[in-house]
């Protein structure tokens, strides 16, 4: 094959070829509708006699953090049913003040997609995209990655799609990467620390030096940052902080430095298999049978879950942590969402499936007390949203950040189970007003209600 | 007959048909939203740029997603120092992935064969640990690197771009394309891969292109014969590594965001396979490769079981339920799965990969009508004219 048996196109025939069909395929260009193109007509909005809207759950179903991404889905799946009317109605009977009606949203049954975020911006993005795109989503949910979280968070502001964070607990997410779009309810590592310092210094002293292993991202960032604040204004002192890979598996080479180091305190920022890993792992190095500076070795783990704890078995017990929610708590709201989730499951929920479960009826909740799905009033009907009800006693959604206040669980790996489930043991219910802080300190910028 | 069918405007006016109205015939696939033709287009003109090294000089890279990567960092940063407008972060994006192309094909195009693609591995490898940690204050890690509203834009600056409430859009020059959001995000990309095609057409039959193939024929003799090949080679690498780094800074412009997993090897891997998929060798085969992965790992993936009932709904009850018990495993998160045994099958069957099928099939339909007397052989001539074939099909 060579040049001169083809006959070349001239740039003027490429131009003409080019205009011509891009012309014709810009048509059906004319018949998508933009975000907000005017008034009340927005990205997805429902027509008014659509019998049903579709809402979009984006967890991990692989990585690192998978098990915590399955039992968030269960979880949105039970709160779909609720909200539909099925089964026994689980929190809706608890949540005060209530608009929900168990109809569905604003009398439209509830369905919805589910997507793979792998745990990563990427493939996260991709999947809620696809549901906004595709699959007209009125609202995304999921997480269980604060950097994931804060990704999917600056899409759907751009896109003008509401963001309910499931499980993410990075300063950030309602700190500097704030957006009016997104809402979190869980809590954050700023108020582990706050609600952990007291407990440390009463069980551990002031004079004790740490050593970090840090997820290496913006979660394990800002919960180092925090825990380091707490406990230097404790006076203890940071030896060394280390950061890890994601998904690393063998943490030995990070553990061996420690035994060394002069630190008799270990604190390890991970979460999920990541967490399970580094903690078994510094088990069996023989940290916690040593002696260091006359004072018995330590390990905390600033964020934990009842899947962590199943899955760390022996190792978690007696260590010190907090938890955003726990199945062992006897409100009422609590007693009705176990009920209910066990029922269907046949295992209780996990702090991550708790806080999907409340974050879709809390949506569902403002779309019916805003009277339409047109997300700026939406999302002034969250703001500053105070409710209860709902496992953590009065929680008040702060209009400023976005973040909800509420009380925070201390805990301790239970050395007594009396059940598979029966792994956390409550130490301290620290109540909000010792967590809070003020909405300015991390910066950030909402930004606008209409995009 | 089979001149017409080669001939550079017909192969380019049916191609850019095709890609241009692939809004309307993807829609019957359900892959007819922006997103996710953003992303044929993107990962096409990815494949399109490695099969100028891998398909032409055989030289098997698998580090390229390294230059994706370096494209979509430069280009952020583009939007976050100079401006929202895209024409110069993808430009930017082409000329540093370029200069990281030409310094790792130096040292890497001294070995070939399987040194060779352990070379790239190694620097793929290095570039992403260095993206993932040591260079934080550059990538922002596992994070990813973003946009802020703080962010200078001094050239915006300068130009006096008014500021405004929330984090501004990518942009053409403000006023000619507004928003890369959306089909319009689609058809920039596609305008782009046609031009990318184009180019690829024009290096496949050029003289250049010629000595690449004579390089993966026969390497010694081409040196006998007085060539040194060695620059051909970079050249190519270096061709292929802008491609890529076009496609990453086209990936930021539409979604302003770059993330380290952007140059781990699995993505690296991934291009390979659209490539081997497809056709290795053949214009069009590495689009139609990157097309498949990218609708396996977008529509397959999403499909649960909900979703299964109601395609099987036709079926009788016991029959549904069993068909989505067969079926469940290999969609939702078990597509890899999927990918996998198809990837195979081409692979056993159609060493050619899907091109190879498709001049099959013609070959096929041809000697029905007489037309033929022996299925087309595979090479590259074939496959020139199955450019239109395909692109028809």
């Amino acid at each position: 094959m060579s040049n001169d048996k083809t006959p070349t196109l001239d740039r003027r025939g490429f131009l003409k070829a080019s205009v011509a069909t891009s012309m014709a395929a810009t048509a059906p260009m004319f018949f998508m509708k933009d975000a907000f193109a005017k008034g009340e007509a927005f990205r997805n909005s429902p027509k008014a006699d659509a019998k049903t809207i579709t809402l979009g759950f984006n967890v991990p179903q692989t990585g690192a953090y998978a098990d915590e991404g399955a039992d968030e889905l269960r979880a949105f799946k039970l709160a779909v049913k609720h909200l539909n009317g099925e089964g026994d109605g689980g929190m809706m009977n608890t949540f005060k003040p209530s608009a929900l009606k168990g109809n569905g949203v604003l009398g439209k049954k509830v369905e919805f997609v589910t997507g793979d975020t792998q745990t990563k911006s990427d493939a996260a993005r991709a999947s809620a995209k696809r549901m906004i795109e595709k699959d007209g989503v009125l609202m995304i949910s999921g997480g269980s990655s604060s950097g994931v979280a804060i990704a999917v968070q600056g899409l759907c502001q751009e896109m003008g799609t509401i963001f309910m964070a499931g499980l993410t607990h990075s300063n950030d997410t309602t700190g500097k990467d704030k957006r009016r779009y997104g809402f979190r309810h869980f809590f954050n590592a700023k108020m582990t620390g706050s609600a952990l310092g007291p407990v440390l210094k009463e069980e551990m002293g002031t004079e004790r030096k740490t050593y970090h292993l840090t997820s290496d991202y913006t979660w394990g960032w800002t919960q180092e940052e925090s825990i380091k604040e707490t406990t230097e204004g404790l006076g203890w002192k940071t030896v060394k902080t280390v950061k890890t890979p994601v998904g690393a598996g063998d943490f030995s080479q990070y553990i061996t430095p420690i035994l060394n180091s002069g630190a008799d305190t270990l604190i390890l920022n991970h979460y999920g298999k990541d967490m399970i890993n580094s903690l078994t792992q510094s088990v069996q190095f023989g940290l916690r049978d040593k002696q260091v500076n006359g004072k018995n070795f330590e390990i905390i783990v600033p964020l934990y879950s009842r899947l962590m704890a199943q899955g760390a078995g022996k190792n978690l017990q007696g260590i010190l942590g907090t938890t955003n929610w726990n199945w062992a708590l006897t409100d009422d709201g609590s007693k009705a969402f176990v009920k209910s989730f066990g029922k269907e499951y046949g295992n209780p929920p996990s702090q991550a499936a708790h806080t999907c479960y409340v974050q879709t009826l809390l949506y569902a909740n403002a779309c019916e007390v805003a009277g339409t799905f047109y997300p700026p009033e939406v999302i002034k009907a969250l703001e500053g949203f105070k409710f209860d009800g709902m496992g953590n006693g009065k929680t008040e959604y702060r209009a400023e950040d976005h973040q909800c206040f509420k009380d925070v669980l201390v805990v301790r790996g239970n050395d007594k189970p009396t059940s598979q489930f029966d792994l956390l043991k409550i130490v301290k219910e620290v109540p909000r007003s010792a967590v809070e802080y003020e909405a300015k300190v991390f910066g950030g910028d909402l930004g606008p209600y209409k995009v | 007959m089979k001149k017409i069918l080669s001939s550079t405007p017909l192969i380019m006016l049916i191609f850019s048909v095709v890609v241009l109205s692939a809004p309307i015939w993807l829609a019957p696939l359900g892959a007819n939203y922006p997103d996710l033709l953003q992303k044929f287009a993107i990962f096409g003109i990815f494949a399109v740029g490695y099969n100028i090294l891998f398909g032409l000089t055989g030289y098997l890279s698998f580090g390229h997603a390294t230059f994706l990567g370096i494209g979509s960092y430069t280009a952020v940063w583009s939007f976050k120092l100079l401006t929202m407008n895209i024409l110069p972060a993808i430009i930017l994006a082409m000329i540093v992935s370029g200069v990281f192309a030409l310094v790792i094909g130096f040292l890497s195009l001294r070995r070939s064969g399987i040194y060779f693609s352990i070379l790239t591995l190694a620097f793929a490898q290095m570039a992403y640990s260095l993206a993932y940690s040591v260079l934080t204050p550059i990538t922002n890690g596992e994070t990813g690197l973003q946009l802020t509203q703080q962010d200078p834009r001094y050239l915006d600056a300068i130009a006096g771009i008014p500021v405004k409430d929330g984090l501004p859009s990518t942009n053409l020059f403000g006023t000619l394309i507004k928003s890369m959001d959306g089909y319009f995000g689609f058809y920039v990309a596609a305008v782009v891969l046609i031009v990318a095609f184009y180019i690829s057409l024009k290096i496949f039959r050029s003289p250049f292109g010629m000595k690449l193939r004579a390089i993966k024929s026969n390497q010694t003799r081409m040196k006998y014969t007085g060539f040194n090949t060695r620059p051909y080679l970079l050249t190519a690498f270096v061709i292929s590594g802008m491609y890529a780094g076009l496609a990453g800074g086209l990936l930021a412009s539409i979604d302003p965001l770059a993330g380290a997993e952007r140059m781990q090897w699995t993505a690296s891997g991934e291009v390979v396979l659209m490539t081997i998929l497809g056709g290795v060798g053949t214009l069009i085969g590495p689009l139609l490769g990157a097309t498949i992965i990218k609708y396996f790992e977008n529509i397959f993936s999403a499909l649960n079981s909900n979703e299964l009932h109601k395609i099987f709904d036709f079926l009788p009850e016991g029959m549904e339920n069993f068909m989505v018990t067969v079926v469940g495993p290999f969609v939702g998160e078990g597509w890899h799965l999927t990918l996998g045994l198809v990837f195979m099958i081409v692979v056993i069957f159609l060493p050619g990969g899907i091109m190879q099928g498709i001049s099959h099939l013609f070959g096929f339909i041809k000697r029905i009508f007489g037309m033929g007397d022996k299925p087309a052989p595979v090479d590259d001539t074939v496959n020139n004219d199955s450019v239109s074939k395909g692109g028809a099909s």
